[in-house]
């Protein structure tokens, strides 16, 4: 029997790692769900996001308040490249075939990642964490940075925020409309074009907020776009493309698999999350909590 | 048809590729037997993607067990290539049979995930089971297969081992070509683009739409698999990088650089990626910006490929005289 | 040669067919008509295994097909048109055709001969007996509204069905071209001895050429008969005809 401590800190990074990836994967499966486009560049938003708070940080200094200032500029510069990105070139992709929108996105993760690279170079640079959240608590013998225990608290938070946006605004209906039948759209009058670049620059904004926000806890290095990615793409197939708590389900299923599946089986715990993926393709294409397209 | 269909474009090629060594240089005997070998792995995957209209995002795992599996039965057991190659082609097929039989269950863009998670889940295992990997430092020193009898022959006697594997691969790409070739002009390949221009219709003049997927499928698998075989030997070595996605990519890039559904468009699109890839490497370490730029102008301005491009260019000359 | 019985299906709880029998003879043209959603489309989904039906039974020649898959119905003689315009649109018209019989004569699964011959005269006499013979080299998208229409039977007659099912097969037609399909239609059937069963919106085209009437009405049949019957039933009169005069 292992000691309870070192499940409750092994189940408690995992929780901390899913809040992250719920927040990168809700935005990759609300782009989905509204505009029916799997895009990989949402990780390079994610490091862009990042890097752009690391920037901003280096601009403001790291003060009181300053910090939170920092990741909200990062997340609303990627928010406008999102919308850039959309208006500009995704839009005209969207009577094709999906596989032109796949690798439009691809072609944005290689160019990104390369932006990135002569902007910031190569190394690897990291933020501290904000004053205030420095410290940490003892829990049942298990030490929590403040900064982990504010992202657990955040990662709900923000889940209840995106909840109340989806069921109590006109926007949120919409969306939602949008997500479970296209062919409604034109029904109830909406204006498509701007409820897509509006979904898109959302989507982009909460990857960028989460890049931002995981500086504190991570190093930024090249590679962390597409290492976050494929995670985020687990997670949302898991829970289902384009459901909100499917996301949520997914992240918290796909945090707790990788840090118990070390324990059990150390060498294949990447396997084993793959392996899950495959699974719930298999027996239910659309995900825990997805419904079935139209 | 018109002059151009009737020359034999396939000959002449391998015409020429059997002459690089003749040039004496030991980098392009090295950058062609790159192109011959992803020339192949990309006309297997476009026999999915242009001809039966399946977006595979996990083509590289088949090219990957080829790979590992000629690659393990050459330097650890020592198994004459002549056997191991083949090999590695059959066990990429019996995977592709295994996981295509998901797969094709399903439509789409989740289609092309599970193929995903299922090369996911081939580079898992390449990367982390070491006994028999590697791991994650792969496999180096695949040796060359036994080509001394090549130094017999008239000609090619003072040539070197890499350019003596070169022509043996030269010979066998073009073999797999000219297979995948009578396939796509068969009754079967006539079939798989009805699935591709409209499943629901192929149904109805009674395609069995999962079988001729799954089929398809597996002789991708086969040939992906025969490519990555010979791709392990040439690079010197075997590496988890062979089933990761971005090779997935890469392959597709290449298809849809050269043009879909056009027999010769994967090689075109091999070979014109590989060149440039050489060429602006030498200049700039940002080759994925420029590879990125290149498939954005290709998605907007040319989506029918180089071939394509050229097609409708010609098609345009023959309206209007 | 086709009976249906009882068939029932629900879509989220609303009933889009909702028993319905009929029964064609061998060498019948049929016809169902009702107003739009009456449930026309949806029951040829279920006689041709698109959808599987929630109850009820579709016998083919006396052979039980519910809820076989849409190949296996169509090996087993039953040819069918859609509505919308299906055909494989990047092949040429002769390709089209050429197709169904490589699939209907199973020959499918050779993966090493050649194709370009195969079947070639067949497809050309069904090209011939449409008029499309002219076209046979041209790009299927390429072709006119009216062209893709006679392709789309051309593929039908192609699997050699015994019965054929025409789903408004003169939708989106001017009068002209409606007129000639319908007699393309009714001469190739009569040639072939086809079981014709079809659905139309054009009353006209409907009492011309059709033996038998169907009406359909919020998934149920509500009338069945000679089109005199049919034309002098006063239910059927009140919600189909009355509503659209």
């Amino acid at each position: 029997m292992p000691d309870p401590a070192f499940l409750f800190a092994q189940s408690l990074s995992g929780l901390t790692a899913a809040m992250f990836l719920f927040l990168i994967a809700s935005g990759l499966s609300l782009i989905f769900g509204v505009l029916r486009v799997l895009n990989f560049a949402h990780g390079s938003f994610y490091m862009l996001g990042a890097y752009l708070a690391w920037q901003v940080v280096q601009w403001v200094g790291t003060g009181p308040g300053r910090f939170w200032w920092a990741a909200l500029g990062a997340a609303v510069g990627i928010a406008l490249l999102g919308g850039l990105v959309e208006r500009l070139l995704l839009r005209h992709l969207y009577g094709r075939a999906e596989l032109y929108q796949l690798l439009f996105t691809y072609a944005l993760v290689l160019i990104l990642s390369d932006a990135a690279k002569v902007l910031w170079g190569t190394g690897q640079l990291s933020v501290s964490r904000p004053p205030g959240l420095t410290g940490a608590v003892r829990v049942f013998g298990t030490t929590i940075p403040y900064y982990n225990l504010f992202i657990l608290l955040l990662g709900p938070a923000i889940a209840l925020v995106f909840w109340l946006v989806l069921h109590r605004t006109r926007a949120g209906r919409f969306i939602r409309a949008a997500a479970l039948d296209r062919e409604m759209l034109g029904a109830l009058g909406i204006n498509v074009d701007r409820l897509y670049t509006g979904v898109f620059v959302l989507g982009s904004f909460l990857a960028g907020l989460g890049g931002a926000l995981v500086t504190p806890v991570k190093t930024i290095v090249p590679g962390m776009d597409v290492e976050i990615i494929v995670e985020a793409f687990i997670v949302v197939v898991i829970g289902g493309l384009g459901s909100f708590w499917g996301t949520f389900l997914g992240a918290l299923i796909y945090g707790q698999v990788l840090s118990f599946g070390i324990l059990i089986i150390p060498r294949f715990s990447i396997f084993s999350v793959f392996a899950l993926m495959a699974v719930v393709l298999i027996l239910r294409p659309w995900g825990l909590l997805g419904r079935p397209l139209r | 048809m018109s002059l151009a269909r009737r020359v034999p474009w396939g000959g002449l090629a391998v015409l020429a590729a059997l002459a690089v060594p003749a040039l004496g240089s030991r980098f392009y005997t090295f950058v062609a037997t790159d192109v011959a070998i992803l020339a192949l792995f990309a006309t297997s995957l476009n026999l999915l993607l242009g001809y039966t209209g399946l977006v595979s995002f996990g083509h590289a795992a088949y090219f990957a067990l080829g790979a590992y599996t000629c690659g393990i039965l050459m330097k650890k057991a020592a198994v004459p290539f002549l056997a191991a190659w083949p090999a590695g082609g059959l066990l990429a097929a019996l995977f592709a049979l295994a996981f295509g039989f998901f797969c094709v269950r399903l439509t789409k863009i989740y289609f092309a995930m599970l193929t995903l998670a299922f090369a996911q889940i081939v580079w898992a295992i390449c990367f982390k089971w070491n006994d028999v990997t590697g791991g994650e430092q792969g496999l180096p020193e695949i040796p060359y297969p036994d080509l001394g009898w090549m130094e017999r022959l008239p000609w090619l006697g003072d040539l070197r081992t890499s350019d003596h594997f070169y022509l043996l691969t030269v010979v066998l790409v073009a073999l797999c070509l000219g297979v995948l070739r009578r396939i796509v002009d068969s009754p079967f390949g006539r079939l798989l683009t009805t699935i591709r221009e409209n499943p629901e219709r192929a149904e109805f003049i009674g395609v069995h739409v999962r079988r001729y997927e799954l089929i398809a499928f597996v002789i991708a698998g086969l040939f992906a698999g025969l490519a990555g075989g010979l791709f392990g030997i040439f690079n010197r070595g075997v590496f988890p990088d062979f089933a990761y996605w971005p090779k997935s990519s890469e392959v597709l890039i290449m298809t849809l650089l050269g043009g879909m559904g056009y027999f010769w468009g994967p090689a075109v699109g091999a070979l014109v990626l590989l060149v440039l890839n050489q060429q602006i490497t030498s200049y700039t370490e940002y080759w994925p910006f420029v590879l990125g730029s290149i498939l954005i102008v290709l998605l907007f301005a040319f989506p029918g490929g180089l071939v394509g491009a050229l097609d409708s260019a010609r098609l345009r000359l023959l309206r209007k005289p | 040669m086709l009976a249906v019985h009882d068939v029932r299906k629900a879509f989220d709880g609303f009933l889009a067919v909702a028993g319905v029998s009929l029964q064609v003879a061998r060498g019948e043209t049929a016809a169902i008509i009702g107003p739009n959603g009456a449930g026309k489309t949806t029951l040829f989904n279920l006689i041709t295994g698109h959808l599987k039906p929630d109850a009820g039974r579709v016998r083919l020649e006396g052979r039980d097909i519910t809820g076989l898959p849409p190949h296996e119905i169509c090996r087993l003689g039953l040819g069918r048109s859609f509505q919308r315009t299906n055909i494989f649109p990047r092949l040429t018209v002769f390709q089209n055709v050429q197709a169904a019989f490589i699939s209907h004569r199973g020959r499918g699964l050779s993966l090493f001969s050649r194709v370009d011959r195969l079947y070639r005269d067949e497809t050309e006499a069904v090209l011939a007996s449409v008029g499309l013979l002219p076209k046979a080299g041209e790009i299927g998208a390429f072709l006119s509204h009216g062209n893709q229409k006679q392709l789309e039977l051309a593929i039908a007659l192609a699997s050699e069905p015994n019965l054929l099912l025409l789903d408004e097969p003169t939708a989106g037609m001017s009068a002209a071209e409606t007129r000639e399909t319908i007699q393309l239609i009714s001469r190739v059937a009569h040639d072939r001895g086809l079981t014709l069963l079809f659905t139309e919106h054009d009353m006209e085209v409907v009492f011309s050429i059709a033996r038998k009437i169907v009406v359909l009405h919020q998934g149920r049949v509500i009338a069945e008969g000679t089109p005199a019957e049919v034309r002098g039933d006063p239910e059927v009169r009140r919600v189909y005809l009355g509503e659209r005069r």
